[in-house]
């Protein structure tokens, strides 16, 4: 079977890039999701909040899903759910398994990878202790109680102060389950401000900024854990433990992008991102596969993921039409001071029509911030930020003549200064 | 009234009872776990060792190298996990390697095929990721790898197809001698047996005091693993283990024959017999050890961490295998610390023969059930996979996405001889859960299945063992009562 573009995975990411490849003119497009409907993890997201960027009001995330499962409906997409996606491999052949067609091998002129991530979990983070159930990711419980229905505990305390925990502290409580504490190892919140206040502040849930758990007790089920302050270096420090008397454990300790796929085709990987490194166009360093949304870098709005996803989809459908990016030189996009990331990691600044979109997150949490764009050492652009922090994602636009700029040298470097603030 | 009560079903009690079930006699094992492989079995190294380690003349030292060339036949047969790999005993220094002259010539004596001590580059030129600090090591051939689980599994599954019962959740609490035969007062009521076999693991001592004094002692020993992603299992092909050192055993670095990387353990005494709780110390040792011999582990893809007890005897170091002295029908096996796991099979063959040799009076069987543990769907070639899709759509629906495991295969475990009953007895049997997302995604979804095939509610099903429920009831039933 032949498609012009083969979408991997269901959610928000891969909505968006086949309804964007469709838009672009690709005639066969194709979204094949192993869950059982589309919408991907914006399902079990039954709080609101989506949208405000991308449609300008407050969307639940089944809502959010919605208007994209309707508008690839309209696209005439191909849909293939309840199938699991098991190879691509970079002659742009795709494997799948269903109950329905057990195993096939799809072929297509470009693939676009949107798997999506997992949460890191209890072994990821090796918490000491006993391990007795009640200890369960905060997307797990998400999925238990919003979609399956079951309540997962009475007494919880969260560990990781990520979006996914902080929605859960005020799902739990507003389930009536009594939420002790927020605990988080880093000096600074994981999540954005705007959960921080909503989600905990607004029901008088403790948050403990640098502090971790460092002992779960129980035998069948948990019945306690204890909580320590740590240093700099995250070692907890003795003296001050206080224990909780609780029968449940939230774990929102990051999330890890999905992409045991990408690695198993051969393409390259960004270390610092956990996904695929990709060009201007989410195209990564395998011709006519490209990769957008949580798969490629953790986001913190699904509008990102669905302005990113766009792009994949439409450069997705302009490799399938026999469409090749401009010959040119490329430069590399240099995290540099205070910066941890960024995607894109290459850019072809021949490809770049007006300006490119560079995502990126810096390492500190910083008050009067400048962001700048920098070629040879020199800021070529400098964007003031009133304050920056690793759970926020920042993005600037590099105009295409600052870009023809680096190309002569090769790179090019954002970076950030400001004055240190915490919290 | 049965022939033989075998008390414990880990690895030890699954074995014995699977040879028993050869002869023409009425068995029963009892385990006061919810599943099978519920203790020591289930949370080891995974390890066949050589049989270099224990004394020559030791009980040790003979199950150990009859069990090691057992093993690859029985998993052939079972269908079990296993790969002789190999394995390198590693030094750093000219003591260490004394030690390494030392087990060469106990492994001469214990009948050990194959040891040779190499160069610390001939070491390196098999195992490119050891340390450059390593000087020499010891090889040895016939060192493997198995699926403890699995193994336990398929012993006590295939004593069940060949007639023997099992009842879990049973707790023995008394046993009184009565005439030529053994009333034994469980959880689940009383069991008359002719004979009766101590396989209780860490409690077999308090097993052995129900009917004579003392004649050894169990003390736990904790070991702490970490368990690294599959990203990892390639690190090193063989087995590495460490010289003793004064501050310790040394840890192990070894694949494990699903594909990650396991290091560990500690060692650490414990009273607590149900303590397998895991340290920041414990886990720090595992790290800075494994490191020591394979300084590129990268510990940042570990998936879990867990620890288990060694049944150790603090009389002696030796396991202790034979009849209770007073009691010509009470068998203790005990104190199976390691090399348990690989001495199983031969201890399981010489306890059905002292029992013949000691009046159980049963034919051979004229016929044997033996059938293979299904071989994962992930396993199959794509025709295998598109075929069995075509018989039975749930195979082609994935459950758990780390480990590729299908509703398919999660629903026909919940069809075998011993099903499980908690999603830790799933990812046992099946895998799902094992991998990186440590059941995050399928967790729900295994609960649903399973608990459609059990025909129970899915609160009912717990983690793992019996009442570690992970769900305390319905949105909307008041299951969240502030009171609590």
């Amino acid at each position: 079977m032949m498609y012009d573009v083969i979408v991997v995975g269901g959610g928000p990411a891969g909505l968006a890039a086949a309804c964007a490849a469709r838009r672009q003119g690709a005639a066969r497009v194709l979204v094949a999701e192993r869950d059982g409907e589309l919408g991907g993890i914006l399902n079990q997201c039954i709080h609101s909040g989506f949208g405000l960027h991308y449609f300008q009001e407050e969307l639940t995330g089944p809502e959010y899903a919605r208007r994209f499962i309707e508008k690839l409906r309209e696209s005439g997409a191909d849909v293939m759910t309840d199938t699991m996606v098991t190879a691509v491999t970079r002659d742009l052949r795709v494997s799948v398994l269903s109950p329905r067609d057990g195993v096939q091998t799809l072929s297509a002129g470009a693939v676009v990878l949107t798997m999506g991530c997992r949460e890191r979990t209890r072994g990821a983070i090796a918490i000491p202790g006993a391990r007795p159930a009640g200890v369960l990711t905060a997307g797990a419980a998400q999925k238990y109680i919003n979609v399956e229905g079951y309540a997962v505990g009475r007494r919880v305390i969260i560990l990781g102060s990520g979006d996914i925990g902080l929605i859960m502290a005020r799902r739990l409580t507003l389930e009536g389950a009594r939420v002790l504490a927020c605990v988080e190892a880093q000096p600074q919140p994981g999540g954005l401000a705007r959960n921080i206040a909503q989600c905990l502040r607004d029901y008088d849930i403790p948050l403990y900024l640098s502090h971790t758990i460092t002992d779960i007790r129980g035998r069948r089920r948990v019945e306690g854990v204890t909580v320590s302050r740590v240093d700099a270096h995250m070692r907890p420090i003795p003296g001050g433990e206080m224990d909780f008397a609780c029968d449940t454990v939230l774990l929102s300790v990051g999330l890890i992008p999905e992409n045991e796929l990408t690695q198993a085709a051969g393409i390259p990987m960004d270390e610092r991102t956990r996904g695929a490194w990709v060009y201007e166009d989410m195209q990564t360093g395998a011709p006519g596969i490209f990769a957008a949304g949580n798969a490629l870098h953790v986001h913190d709005f699904v509008d990102f993921v669905t302005e990113e996803s766009t792009r994949a989809g439409e450069a997705a459908a302009r490799y399938a039409a026999g469409e090749r990016p401009p010959d040119g030189r490329q430069i590399t996009v240099c995290a540099g001071d205070g910066v941890a990331y960024t995607v894109p990691q290459r850019v072809r600044p021949d490809n770049v029509p007006r300006a490119a979109d560079v995502f990126f997150r810096v390492r500190r949490p910083l008050r009067d911030a400048r962001i700048q764009i920098c070629v040879a050492g020199e800021a070529a652009h400098t964007h003031r930020r009133a304050r920056v922090a690793p759970a926020e994602m920042e993005r600037v636009p590099v105009p295409r003549a600052t870009l023809q700029r680096a190309a002569a040298i090769g790179e090019l470097t954002i970076r950030v200064e400001g004055e240190e603030a915490h919290g | 009234m049965v022939d033989v009560l075998v008390i414990g079903c880990g690895v030890v009690g699954a074995g014995i009872a699977c040879e028993l079930a050869r002869l023409d006699a009425s068995v029963l094992v009892v385990d006061g776990e919810n599943d099978v492989c519920g203790q020591t079995s289930k949370a080891n190294s995974a390890i066949v060792h050589a049989g270099y380690d224990p004394q020559p003349g030791s009980l040790m030292a003979r199950y150990n190298v009859l069990g090691n060339s057992l093993m690859p036949g029985l998993c052939e047969r079972l269908g079990v996990g296993y790969a002789a790999n190999g394995s390198l005993v590693v030094a750093f220094s000219a003591q260490e390697r004394d030690h390494l002259q030392t087990l060469l010539a106990r492994g001469g004596q214990n009948g050990v095929p194959g040891l040779r001590i190499l160069t610390g580059d001939e070491a390196r030129g098999l195992e490119p990721a050891l340390s450059p600090d390593v000087r020499w090591a010891l090889y040895a051939p016939t060192g493997g790898i198995v699926d403890p689980w699995a193994l336990t599994i398929a012993l006590a599954e295939t004593a069940v197809r060949n007639g023997a019962k099992i009842r879990l959740d049973t707790l023995v609490r008394a046993i009184a001698p009565q005439g030529d035969c053994y009333a034994v007062d469980t959880s689940k009521g009383q069991v008359e047996a002719h004979f009766v076999v101590n396989a209780a693991g860490v409690y077999a001592d308090a097993v052995h005091a129900m009917v004579a004094p003392p004649t050894f002692a169990i003390a736990p020993v904790k070991g702490e693993y970490l368990l690294l992603d599959k990203a990892q299992g390639t690190l090193v092909h063989r087995t590495v283990f460490q010289c003793p050192t004064a501050a310790g055993k040394g840890v192990l670095v070894a694949p494990t024959v699903h594909g990650n990387l396991i290091t560990g353990p500690t060692a650490e005494a414990v009273t607590d017999r149900e303590d397998v709780s895991t340290t920041a110390r414990g886990m720090a040792s595992v790290r800075a050890l494994a490191a020591k011999s394979v300084p590129g582990v990268d510990f940042r893809a570990t998936i879990r961490s867990f620890a288990g007890l060694r049944a150790n005897n603090a009389r002696a170091h030796d396991f202790v295998v034979g009849f209770v002295p007073g009691h010509p029908r009470f068998l203790d096996v005990a104190a199976i610390q390691s090399p348990g796991l690989t001495s199983a099979p031969a201890i399981a063959r010489d306890v059905a023969g002292m029992l013949q040799a000691h009046g159980l009076n049963a034919p051979a069987k004229s016929v044997w059930i033996e059938e293979p543990l299904p071989t994962p769907f992930r396993r199959l070639s794509a025709q295998e996979q598109h075929a069995l899709v075509a018989r039975d759509a749930r195979y082609g629906r994935v459950i758990c996405r780390c480990e590729s495991v299908t509703e398919g295969e999660i629903a026909a475990a919940a069809r075998r001889p011993i099903p499980p009953r908690s999603l830790d007895g799933v990812k046992r049997r099946c895998g799902a859960g094992m991998g990186r997302c440590q059941g995050g995604f399928c967790g729900p979804r295994v609960l649903d299945i399973l608990a459609g095939e059990l025909g129970c509610d899915p609160l009912e099903i717990p983690q793992d063992k019996a009442d570690s429920r992970q769900l305390i009831g319905r949105v909307g039933e008041g299951a969240w009562a502030r009171d609590v």
